[in-house]
């Protein structure tokens, strides 16, 4: 199967076509926010990364960003004494082919000038991005992600298995599947270890787990919410349990960290969790992280299922939201793409729903829009991580 | 992981025959009576959509079970039928707790 895509020049095939506005710093926020507002139905999104001081994993992040298929062209907009090192991220974004533009406020005399100055380049690249040329793309080019937010004891049942098995049907096409949560795994790293590719990846989803675990008890605090408790979830374990079934029941191919662009089909597991002793604080204050880190491994879309009702989309690429939990869906159906809790009711069957997701994968692949994509969600952070690279056993089949 | 197809109606669902806890896919009031992997079980409170009670006696300091997978520890004994939550069980890894004063997790279905 094959959909219709947008050829970059360097040679990746995005879904969308894309220009991403990053502020390099939170004083360049609003000016970045002002150059986006009227064209924010346009596919201009607003990305950035707030802190002054600069860190590998954020620069490597927005790296990935400003040259996701996805992306046809990037603007950064510079305050001008922070210090990301912008330079070297306009020649990562213009080397890729892509065009590539930097505002600096203070250069250019202030906000409104700046804004004058990124809105003009906007205009006369839109029009350049008409020219971008599509090609077929195939199933095994594609990079899918999953993530469960807002939890509750129905998204084990129905969503999460269900996107389980739309993952199965998308390794069977060879395409590169990303599941994640690290400290939402907690208590099945032993089942996971079962299905490693070879006995060393086992032991490192092992390690990757044990990992989260301590990384958590250090804070205080693991992934779970109290509203997680209110909707029947008791234990760390349990979520967890609800959190895997997303995986599905293929072989697991590899593991990856944010930023890592998987080399081939298969499953894959993200390692969010940063390395090294506990500094900078939650590794994931929120769902948009992940989702922000699956994409800058290439995701072109990810899934996103729900039981208490999460609204939430993308910077970037756009997000299915499953809804699990049939109350929910009844009460915020506007946001919700597809209807799991019918599993709960009788009204159809695992299977069935996980072959749905996997359909709308396709055809958003092809160019429908998601809810929260037409509602025009574009949720983005990034925070302060630290990472160091994946060993050999991690991803096997580069070996 | 071996995994259900769809519910039967019943409003209850045994994820694994192993599991010592069946999930309510509907709200059982206090009462409900059901046959659960060839037991009688009376649930002794109500139970919400999604949460779990016992279906048969697990002792304190023993594994709850569900779909097969140890999801946690019984901090007391559990009769068959009672609603398990944070109230009679806890995580074997970390601990499920709120800073807001006087919130209550065991919630009954009515």
């Amino acid at each position: 199967m094959t959909v219709t895509g947008y050829l970059r020049s360097d040679q990746r095939k995005g879904i969308r076509n894309n220009i991403a506005v990053a502020y390099l710093v939170e004083c360049a926020h609003h000016v970045a926010r002002e150059i986006v507002h009227p064209f924010r139905e346009r596919g201009v999104n607003l990305i950035g990364f707030s802190g002054c001081y600069p860190n590998a994993y954020s620069h490597k992040m927005m790296e990935r960003l400003c040259t996701h298929p996805n992306t046809g062209a990037a603007l950064l907009v510079s305050l001008g004494c922070e210090g990301f090192n912008k330079g070297a991220l306009l020649d990562t974004i213009r080397r890729s082919g892509r065009p590539g533009q930097l505002v600096v406020i203070q250069d250019a005399g202030g906000t409104r000038s700046s804004i004058a100055e990124g809105q003009a380049w906007i205009e006369r690249t839109l029009v350049e991005l008409q020219a971008t040329p599509r090609v077929s793309m195939e199933l095994s080019e594609l990079i899918v992600g999953t993530k469960c937010g807002g939890s509750d004891a129905t998204s084990g049942l129905t969503a999460n298995p269900a996107m389980g098995r739309a993952f199965d049907h998308l390794v069977q096409q060879k395409a590169a599947c990303i599941f994640e949560e690290t400290g939402e795994l907690i208590g099945m790293e032993n089942w996971m270890a079962e299905r490693a590719s070879t006995p060393e990846l086992g032991q490192e989803i092992v390690k990757t787990v044990a990992k989260a675990a301590r990384y958590y008890a250090t804070l205080g605090h693991a992934s779970f919410a109290p509203g997680n408790a209110d909707g029947g979830l008791t234990t760390i374990e349990e979520k967890s349990l609800g959190a895997y079934a997303k995986s599905g029941q293929s072989r697991i191919s590899g593991i990856i960290k944010p930023g890592d662009v998987p080399l081939a089909g298969g499953l894959y597991l993200m390692d969010m969790i940063p390395d090294g002793e506990v500094r900078f604080g939650f590794p994931n204050i929120n769902d948009n992280v992940e989702v922000a880190e699956m994409i800058a491994c290439g995701a072109h879309l990810v899934m996103f299922s729900t039981g208490r009702g999460s609204v939430v989309g993308s910077a970037i690429s756009p997000i299915i939201k499953v809804c699990a939990n049939p109350k929910t869906y009844k009460r915020m159906s506007d946001d919700m793409d597809v209807d799991a809790g019918r599993i709960l009711e009788g009204r159809a069957t695992l299977d069935e729903v996980g072959r749905e997701i996997y359909d709308l994968v396709v055809e958003v692949a092809g160019g429908k829009k998601t809810k929260s994509e037409a509602l025009g969600h574009q949720e983005f952070v990034l925070t302060y991580k630290r990472f160091e690279p994946l060993g050999p056993a991690c991803f096997p089949s580069a070996a | 992981m071996a995994l259900f197809q769809k519910t039967d109606g019943s409003g209850v669902l045994l994820l694994a025959a192993g599991d010592n806890i069946a999930v309510a896919t509907s709200e059982l009031p206090a009462g409900t009576a059901r046959e659960i992997g060839g037991r009688k079980v009376v649930l002794t409170a109500g139970v919400e959509v999604g949460h779990k009670f016992a279906v048969r006696a697990i002792e304190a300091g023993t594994r709850i079970v569900k779909y097969g997978a140890p999801i946690g520890v019984a901090t007391r004994d559990i009769q068959p039928g009672e609603y398990v939550h944070t109230h009679n069980m806890t995580s074997a890894y970390l601990p499920t707790y709120t800073l807001e004063e006087g919130h209550q997790f065991v919630k009954e279905a009515k």
